[in-house]
Parts: C-alpha cells; structure tokens; sequence
C-alpha cells in the first residue's frame, strides 16, 4: 500500500489550516540566536524590544540577565519588570522568574533571557522553556534568548566539537514552533577581542573549564552549527508552502525508523535520526521492541527505554512500542505497515562470538529488509550523560544465578549417590534436567551458565582422573561438546517458553485489567458510585492511591471521588489539579510539570475537552512511568472519562425528559385549573350580579338560592385552590412529614369532622378494632388524605349511598381503606385513578380538578406507604392506603395509683378523693 | 344568645370588638357581621395601630389578622400579653398550624382559620368573651356541665347522661382541663403541661392515649366525637352544644 500523496492530501492541508488557526490566538516566539555566549543576543533583544515599546506595544522585562555590563544595563531602563518568584529551597531562597505574576500582568510582549535555564525547585515547570509556552498559549509575544550548545538536537555535535558536555538543553520542537529565529553572529575575531576584553560575562566557577572552550576552531564550529541550524528550519519552514505550491516535486520518501536497542547508544542514535530525518524533510518513528517477559527483569532499563522514547518525542519524533519475540520481524513489518523507506539501527557492540551465537539485529534487517534502506550508526563514546549505571546491590537476576550454580551442586550430589549403580550417559541426564529446572525458573542467562557449569562439574567429578578438569580419553570431548550443546539448546527452548507464558500472562493482566474497568464503569450512571468504581480500580491495577477531582459550574475541579490527601497537606496541590485540567496535560510527580507535588495528575479526557483530573500516587512512580504502565494509565482515565461523559449525557437526558414532562403537566394545569375556576367565578359573577340588579324584584327564594349558590360556589373555589397549594408543595418538596404516635381514630374522627356538613343524608361507617395502637403519621397530612378520599366518594357516588371507613393492623404496617357503594371505578384503570388530573370521562362531571387522589397518594408516599385502588365485587370502588409501623410506640408510664389488675383504665376517681 | 355581657354582668353595655386586619374586603364583611350581630365595632389596619386602639379604646375582645403589613401578629400579641388579658381570636389560613400554636402558647385566646363562616367567628367570639367574664372567679366549686355531660367538682364524679363514669384521675385531669375552657382550643402543650406538668410537654402520645380513652367512656361514637374535638396539628377542644 502507498501513502497518499502528501502535497495533494486533504487532511494535511487541514492540519496546516488547523494549526495556523491555533498559533493565531496563541502568543508569538522569537528567538534572538547565537553560537556562544557574549555574540550579543541579549542587547540585540533589548534594542528591538524598545522599537516595539516605541511602536506602541505594551513591552515588560521578565527575566533579563544584564551580567553587570552597562551598556545593557541601561537598555533595561524604562521597561516595566514582573516581580521575581521567590522560591524557597533547602533554607536558602532562590528567585525565580515569576511567572504567574506575568500571567496575570498579560503584557504583549515579554523579554525572557537565557531560554535553556533550568528553573529552581519548586517552580511550577522545572524548565524556562516550558514556562514559554505558557506564556504563549496564553496569548502573551515572547522574546527571548539561546545559545547552540543548548539545541537538543545538536547537543552530541556540540559535545564532540568542544568536549564540553553541556547539561542545560532546549527541545528543538521549541525552536521549530518559534515564528522568528534571528540569529545574533559575531565574527569569531570580534568575540575573541571581545573576551580578552572582558565584556563577556563567565561564570567564575566554569572558567577553566571555558578557556578550551572559547578556542578559535571550536567558535568556529559553533558558528556555524548555529548558521546551519538556522538554515534548516527556515528550509523546515519553506516546506508546506513548497508542499502547496511546487505540486510536481518528487518527494523525498517514506518514514524514517530509528531502532532503540541498547541503552548506552539509544540517545545518539535518536540525535542522528532526527538530523537525518531533517535534512530528508521526512517523518520520523523511535521504535523500540520489547521481548515478552523480558519487561519484568530490569526495571531500570525500561525506564531509561521510556526517557529515550520521550526524548525522541520531544525531538518531533513518533514514538511506538512493539511487543514480539524476534525484534527484527516486528521492526520490518511495523516499516512496511507505515510505509517506511529507511530503517536506522546501531552498530552491534557486542563481541564478535556472540553475534556469530545470537545472531544481530543489524545483521538480519539488512538480509531481511528487501526495499528498505538500513542504516547502521556507530553508536560509542562520551554517552556517559544520564545512562543508568547498574547498581551495586545483588539484583534478582543476582539470586537468580546463584539459584542456577545450587542447581548445578545438587545435580552433582545426586549424580554422585548414582554413580555405583547407573553409567555415565545417565548421569549427564541429571545434569539437562537440572538446566531444564533453572531454564524455565530463572530464565535464559542463569540457564546458560548452569549449561556450562554442569559440563565443568561432570568433567570434575565423573570423568576421569576425576577431581581434576584434565581428561585421559579424548572420546570425552564429544560428549562434552554435546552435552553443552543439547544443555544450550534446551536452555534456549525452556527459557524462551518462560518468557512466552509470561508475556501471555502480562498482556492478559492488562486486557483483564482493562475489561474490568470498563465492565464496571458501563452501566453506572449515578457519578458518585463510577467515580468511587474507577478509583477502586485504577488503586487496584496500579497498586497505588487515587484521587478523582471533577469540575463545579466555574470550572473548579474539587474532590468527588478516593482520597482527598493525595492533594497535600490542606489541599496544597489543589493548583496542580487545576492546572491539568485546564491545560488537559499531565503534570506533579514524575513529570517535568511541578513535579514536587504528591501525586501525579492526569486529565480524564472526553470527546468534549478534560471532564475532570485523575491523582494517583503509586508506591514506586518509575514503574508507573514504564510505557506499558503509561499506556495503560492513559486507558484507565479516557476510559474513566468516557463514563463520567456518558454519565452527565444521561443525567442531562433526564433533566430535559423530566423539563417536558413539567411542561406538559404545566399546560394540562393551566387549561384545567382555568376551567375550573373559571366555572364558579362565572356562577358567582353571574348570581352577585342578578342581586345587584334585580334585588327588588326577585321573590325571596330566589334570591336565597342565588346567595346559596355564591357560599357554595366560593367553598369549592376553596377546596381547589387548597388542593393546588397541597400540590404544588408537594411537588417542590416543600412538604415536611413530621411524624408523631397518633391514633388513627382520631385522626378519621378529625377528617370527618371538617366535612362536616357534606357529610349530611350520608351514612358513615368508621370500624376499627380495639385493639389498633398509635402510627407514627403526621396528623395533619393523613388526616388529608381521609379527607381526600371520603370527598371523593362523595363526588363520585349517588347521594345517600353509604360510605364505609376500615381500618386494621398487619405485620409491620397499618392500613385504612375508604370504600363506597358507587359505579366502581372504570376496569384497567385502577391505578391511573391517581395519575395528576386525571378525571372519570362522565357526562355529569363533579366539581373538582382531580388532584384529591393524587395528593393522597402523594402524602402516602411521603410517608413511606403505598396506596391503591379496586373495585368491591358487590359492586362500589375502594381505596386503600397502608403505613408503615416500625417497631412499637414509646411506653407509658403507669398511672399512680392505677393498680395492674385493672389495666384497661377503669379505676374510679373516689378513691383519691379528698 | 347575646353578643352583649349585660345578661351575665347587669349593665346594658355591647361588647366593644377591635378588629386587627388590613384586608379592605375582609374588614369591610366584618363590619357588617359584627354591627349586625349587636357588637361595637372599631378597627385597625397595622398592628402598630391595633396596639394604640388596644391601649385607647380598651376592647372587650380582639379579632387579630396573623398576616399584617407591620409587625406580625404574633409580636402584636406578644406585646398586648405584657400589660393586657384582654381576649383574642387569631384569623390564619390552612397549612399554619405552627403558627396557630405559636400564637396560642404566646397568648391567643383561639383561632379561626381563613376562609370561616360569620357563625364560626361569633361563636368564638363569644366563647373568648365569656372566658373573660370569668377571669378572677374560682369555678372550683361548681359542677360543670357539657351537653349531657356533668362533672361534679366537690366529689370529683363524672357523669353522662345522669350515669356515673368511672375515670383514672389522669383522665379526669384531663377532661376537668378541658372543661374549664369549653369551646375554646387547647394546644397540646399547654394541656401536658397543665395535667402532667411541664416537664411532660413533649410526650404527646400521653395525650393521644388519653384522649381516646375518654372518648371511649364518655363518647357515643368514639370515631365521630361530639365532645372531645381534634384540631389536626394543634389540639383539642371541648365542644359546646
């Protein structure tokens, strides 16, 4: 397959479209750039600095090192400075650029010397250059300032021209991003005068070590480092334009692959790919392929792998890692997947045996590569910077070794025990068994050395003259070769096995890991419980404490879910967590970003932006930051995102389902309850004004069934606005249930007694048991609901049939029914009797808004009862409501003198008389 | 019956009613009720000047609105309580069953509640009225008598229609409580503490017991009380015929 013409690709042209668009709100970089210290970079900013203040732009001085020279000095002079950030370090307090200060003066420009400073500990980033892009993005211009021998890129060249292996650098995706790079140059001679003058400033405590460096020939080759660097992103920068414009160019190939193998050599061989890559104008790929199993044995390799590969992004690379057991297979079908033409890889360093034993890499990917070109850089000297030195203490791979020669020892007992009885042949079986037993336990090196262990051993012991490693028949030396060849061979086989089950069993961990986390996460839509989910299992995978921290309204991200300390002692890293998820990067321990803080923070980042800040404090934050981990860190939280997303996209479905809802039952009300009050405003207009008017001449009856009809008129005007007021509170929940022992006797007795005169020509039966205790009910509200009920059957019941009021107790609860002798209630529509102003469809509609049941049952509810709803099959409809009646009323104490035997309360009054 | 105290004071005198409301419509149907039921009428439309026409015109009863512009009506009658025992009956709508008892337990004599009958008001009114005419007397004596109830207070018998019912003495505390104030309201509080003293003012489930042990010996149909009356939330009352 081939990649789409780059110069005609669509997506491309967006990308640039899309990129353009960004730097447009972002501030602008300009880089005043020299070969070394004392060309002049720092004047030539001041000078241009004042042009623009003069132009009118609002120019302040941030950081502006003027190393005592006067002449600089003075250009300082009426530009405005930010406050310098006074930072506290081991007692002595350091003061560093201040850069929240210069975030909250917003200038349009900021002067920012010395690019490549490392800023002290306990600043926000731990380099100037980052605090740069900050500024940037917040739309502030930046002028600022860099030597060569700081460019990352070019950080070896500079180190093989002088031998000064400086330690300060600056990544060159800095200084491809800047809009403007003016280079500051010198005449070598004119620099040279320049420091026999002393006007360039040196540090006192690097002065030897600068005279070699201040040499005409290497000034020289900084010169022109820097002209050349320069060249090349200006060439960099003609690109997408020639990419638009020439649309007949040939182009210049596919990806460029650089292979990271050995740790010593992986930084040189990023440095040369990424030069390579430059001056090809190609994309480039760090690569690296980790042997199955093999992760677990040297954690410090891993991690030295994970800075190398995030050294390579920071030098524009792409970075992946593959997994696979023979590296040069993977390598070549990654090459061909991303139509890559060159592949670079290091020269082999290992000794000549080992190479013709194992094999080399270069070796087979040149046999193997076809149309591939490979490259096969020198990868040696002067690479001491950073490289892990093994540590002094016994590893595991130590005890490992030391398991393989027990091994060895015990086959050499047991062989001994067995030699009187068995021949030689035989013992040599002891012998593979136990390298089989150290092959599959311990692995490959370990199995090796037990391999040829045993021959020595059997050589010592059982050939003679024994004792000595000296041999009589020269036939031994076949059965050695063999044997340490079969022991060799089966080494290879077992450990190879080993590392298999145990790359199955990695990758496995991970997947189920994974699963799990989504499992849980993928039908919670309550927000508490998912985050308490994700927490559990991000703690459990990582072995370490979580923290998830989501946003309010203003975009303040606070504690929601896991353990509010991971912030620090009160909360301390609480900008460190907003910081992420404004920026959406991670930052705090184990990253470049404040990295003093307790934990580390990462963005939960969903479709829409960051959804809130994961925290995790493992116990040991290398591990953390291996590739694999990572990877499967950053799952962890889009996956966490995704549910917190999905989440509030179901709450705000809900919120809009329940908004309608609200606004159908709103218009239901508004043309119910305008009919129904409109209904008795019209009889009472209606009979007022007829008295008003024709008072005279009406007969006397008349005119009292007209004031009548007004007394009954306004009292069901009362009951409907009292039923909307019951309903409207207990809508907004401002219904408060304030339950006490009642008797439900009285409060029936209380519910009938309102009715009072409706109640006339009706015959009302109330039964209950004796025995019927207290309820805890508020007395109020239920007697409401009776209220409610009884008026119901009166509305919906000819006048004169009987009502019937029941009451008992059953386990746990208490129950009260209202039944009548009426049509009953219309059949499949027992329940919906209770929905909001639901109304039996009748010719003679009552008077009413049908709101009675629904408050009843509202009030029910609140109380934690249920109310339903039949018909009596002797014809009539019922209604029954039940209570809940945890444990028993509150005891009374006895009443003095009120003696046991007579327990229901019968003792006469004249015995205390007097 | 008369709105006037003469029949039970000798002086031909009506009673004087303060009417504390700022309702325009309200006081206007007052006005005509009370006049028309023989009552001198006088009103205020503030509780700062209900409390001036208290202190002037000396009113035999007040009818007070809780819902005042000015101060509310239970400061108003926190304030006429320091220096006047002058009656008072609440106006308060449905659903403020806590402030009728706040009003009660500062001093309220009874309450009717929004929207109420002419009948139901004068019927309290006169009920407030009597209560004051009886201020200073002690009615320890007398036999009380409650439609065909009769409690003999020398003997401290009880007795419903002539037959002797036998109560505990809790029970007759309680029923002598409220037989000293028929047809007004008592507040549940104020009736634990008159019968099991003050430190008993929370237990209202005493009060729910005993209460409808009385109604069982004294009532008819204990569901449906003739005498011992429920104000849901507030109290009790002793119904009058």
């Amino acid at each position: 397959m081939r990649q789409r013409d780059p110069k005609r690709d669509p997506e491309a042209l967006l990308a640039q479209l899309r990129q353009a668009q960004a730097r447009e709100s972002q501030g602008k970089l300009k880089i005043f750039f020299g070969a070394a210290a004392g060309v002049g970079k720092t004047y030539a900013m001041l000078v241009e600095a004042h042009e623009r203040k003069r132009a009118g732009a609002d120019v302040v001085a941030g950081v502006v090192e003027t190393h005592g020279r006067a002449e600089t000095a003075a250009l300082l002079e009426g530009l405005e400075t930010v406050p310098l950030h006074e930072v506290e370090y081991r007692g002595t307090v350091l003061r560093e650029f201040g850069l929240d200060a210069a975030l909250a003066r917003r200038p349009g420009l900021l002067l920012l010397d010395e690019l490549a400073h490392t800023n002290a500990p306990g600043s926000r980033h731990a380099k100037r250059w980052q605090d740069v892009e900050e500024l940037l993005i917040a739309g502030i211009d930046v002028y600022t300032t860099l030597n060569v021998q700081h460019v990352e890129s070019l950080w070896d060249a500079v180190a093989e021209i002088t031998g000064v292996h400086v330690r300060e650098t600056v990544p060159d995706s800095i200084i491809d991003r800047a809009d403007e790079i003016e280079i500051v140059d010198l005449p070598v001679d004119d620099l040279l005068q320049r420091l026999r003058e002393g006007k360039v400033y040196i540090a006192p405590q690097i002065e030897s070590a600068i005279q070699n460096f201040f040499r005409k020939d290497n000034l020289i080759a900084l010169r022109e480092l820097a002209l050349r660097r320069t060249a090349e992103r200006v060439d960099a920068q003609m690109e997408p334009y020639r990419r638009m414009h020439e649309r007949h160019r040939a182009t210049a190939g596919g990806r460029l692959l650089v292979c990271i193998g050995k740790p010593a050599t992986a930084p040189k061989l990023v440095r040369a790919a990424r030069r390579m890559a430059a001056s090809l104008r190609v994309p480039w790929t760090a690569l690296y392929v980790e042997r199955p199993g093999r992760s677990q044995g040297s954690p410090k390799d891993e991690e030295y792998i994970s800075d190398v590969l995030s050294f390579a992004e920071e030098l524009g690379a792409d970075t992946a890692i593959l997994s696979g057991l023979r590296i040069s297979d993977e390598i070549l079908a990654y090459a061909r997947e991303r139509n890559a033409s060159r592949i670079v890889v290091g020269k082999p360093s290992r000794p000549r045996w080992k190479e013709m034993l194992f094999g080399s890499l270069a070796n087979s990917l040149i046999r193997e590569s076809q149309d591939i070109d490979v490259y096969v850089i020198r990868g040696d000297v002067g690479e001491e910077r950073e490289s892990p030195k093994a540590g002094p203490e016994p590893s595991p791979q130590g005890r490992a070794y030391g398991r393989a020669i027990a091994t060895v020892a015990v086959c050499s007992a047991v062989a001994w025990l067995m030699r009187p009885y068995f021949e030689l042949s035989n013992l040599i079986m002891v012998y593979l068994l136990g390298v089989i037993v150290v092959a599959v336990g311990s692995g490959r090196g370990p199995a090796i050395v037990a391999s040829v262990l045993s021959v020595a051993a059997f050589d010592f012991f059982f050939v003679p003259p024994f004792l000595t490693f000296a041999v009589s028949d020269t036939q031994y030396l076949v059965t050695f070769a063999v044997m340490l060849a079969a022991a060799l061979v089966l080494s290879t086989m077992a450990s190879r096995l080993r590392e298999q089950t145990r790359g199955a069993r990695d990758r496995e961990r991970r997947a189920a890991a994974l699963y799990k986390l989504s499992r849980d996460l993928a039908d919670r839509q309550d927000v508490d419980e998912l985050l308490g989910r994700a927490v559990e299992t991000v703690e459990d995978i990582f072995a370490s404490r979580a923290v998830i921290l989501v946003p309010d309204a203003n975009a303040r991200v606070g504690v929601r879910a896991g353990d509010a300390s991971l912030l620090g002692p009160g909360g301390h890293d609480h900008g460190v967590a907003q910081w992420v998820f404004d920026r959406g990067e991670w930052a705090g321990l184990g990253t470049h970003t404040l990295p003093g803080a307790q934990a580390l923070f990462i963005p939960l980042k969903g479709s829409h932006g960051a959804a809130g800040v994961l925290g995790i404090r493992p116990a040991n934050v290398r591990t953390l930051l291996r590739p694999d981990q990572f990877a499967l860190l950053e799952t962890c939280a889009s996956q966490t995102a995704l549910a917190l997303e999905r989440a509030e996209l179901a709450a705000q479905a809900e919120r809009s389902r329940v908004q309608i809802e609200a606004e159908r039952l709103r218009n239901t009300l508004l043309s119910s309850v305008s009919h129904d009050l409109r209904t008795p405003l019209a009889a009472i207009t209606g009979a007022t004004s007829s008295l008003l008017e024709e008072g005279g001449a009406l007969a006397p009856e008349t005119r009292r069934e007209l004031v009548e009809s007004i007394g009954e008129e306004a009292a069901r005007l009362n009951r409907l606005v009292g039923n909307l007021l019951d309903m409207s509170r207990l809508e907004s929940g401002a219904l408060k249930v304030q339950k006490e022992w009642h008797s439900l006797e009285e409060v029936i007795g209380a519910a009938l007694e309102r009715l009072g005169s409706r109640l006339d020509g009706r015959s009302v039966d109330v039964r209950l048991p004796d025995g019927l205790g207290l309820v805890p009910l508020d007395d109020v509200l239920i007697q409401q609901v009776v209220y409610n009920l009884v008026e119901n059957a009166l509305k919906y019941t000819p006048a004169g049939s009987p009502i019937e009021v029941r009451a008992d107790s059953a386990p746990g609860e208490v129950w009260v029914e209202v039944a009548d002798r009426g049509p009953g209630l219309p059949p499949g529509e027992e329940q919906r009797v209770f929905e909001k102003f639901y109304r039996l469809r009748e010719a003679n509609r009552p008077g009413g808004i049908g709101l009675g049941l629904t408050i009843a049952r509202g009030i029910v509810e609140a109380h934690g009862g249920t109310m339903t709803a039949g018909n009596r099959p002797e014809g009539g409809a019922w209604f029954r409501f039940s209570l809940p009646v945890p444990g028993e009323p509150p005891r009374l104490e006895p009443e003095p003198g009120e003696a046991g035997a007579d327990a229901t309360g019968g003792a006469g009054v004249a015995d205390h008389r007097g | 019956m008369s709105p006037t105290i003469a029949a039970e004071r000798g002086e031909p005198h009506p009673a004087l009613v303060l009417v504390v409301e700022d309702e325009a419509q309200i006081l206007r149907f007052l006005r005509a009720a009370l006049t028309s039921h023989g009552f001198r009428y006088v009103e205020a439309t503030s509780g700062e000047e209900g409390l001036r026409q208290a202190a002037t015109r000396a009113p035999d009863v007040i009818v007070l609105d809780l819902g005042l512009p000015d101060l509310d009506g239970l400061e108003v009658t926190r304030r006429l309580r320091e220096w006047s025992t002058v009656p008072i009956v609440v106006l308060s709508a449905r659903g403020q069953e806590r402030d009728k008892i706040t009003a009660l337990d500062a001093g309220a004599d009874d309450y009717v509640t929004k929207p109420f009958a002419v009948g139901e008001l004068m019927a309290r009114l006169r009920v407030a009225l009597r209560r004051a005419f009886r201020q200073g007397e002690d009615p320890g004596g007398e036999a009380l008598e409650v439609g065909n109830l009769r409690i003999d207070r020398t003997r401290r018998l009880v007795f419903r229609d002539g037959e002797e019912v036998r109560l505990t003495p809790i029970e007759y505390k309680l029923l002598v409580t409220l037989a000293q104030y028929p047809g007004r309201v008592l507040t549940h509080g104020q009736l634990l503490r008159e019968v099991w003293g003050p430190g008993h003012v929370q237990q209202t489930h005493y009060l729910r017991v005993y209460m409808a042990q009385l109604r069982h010996k004294l009532e008819r149909d204990p569901a449906r009380p003739r005498y011992f009356v429920t104000e849901p939330g507030v109290g009790y009352r002793l119904r009058e015929e």
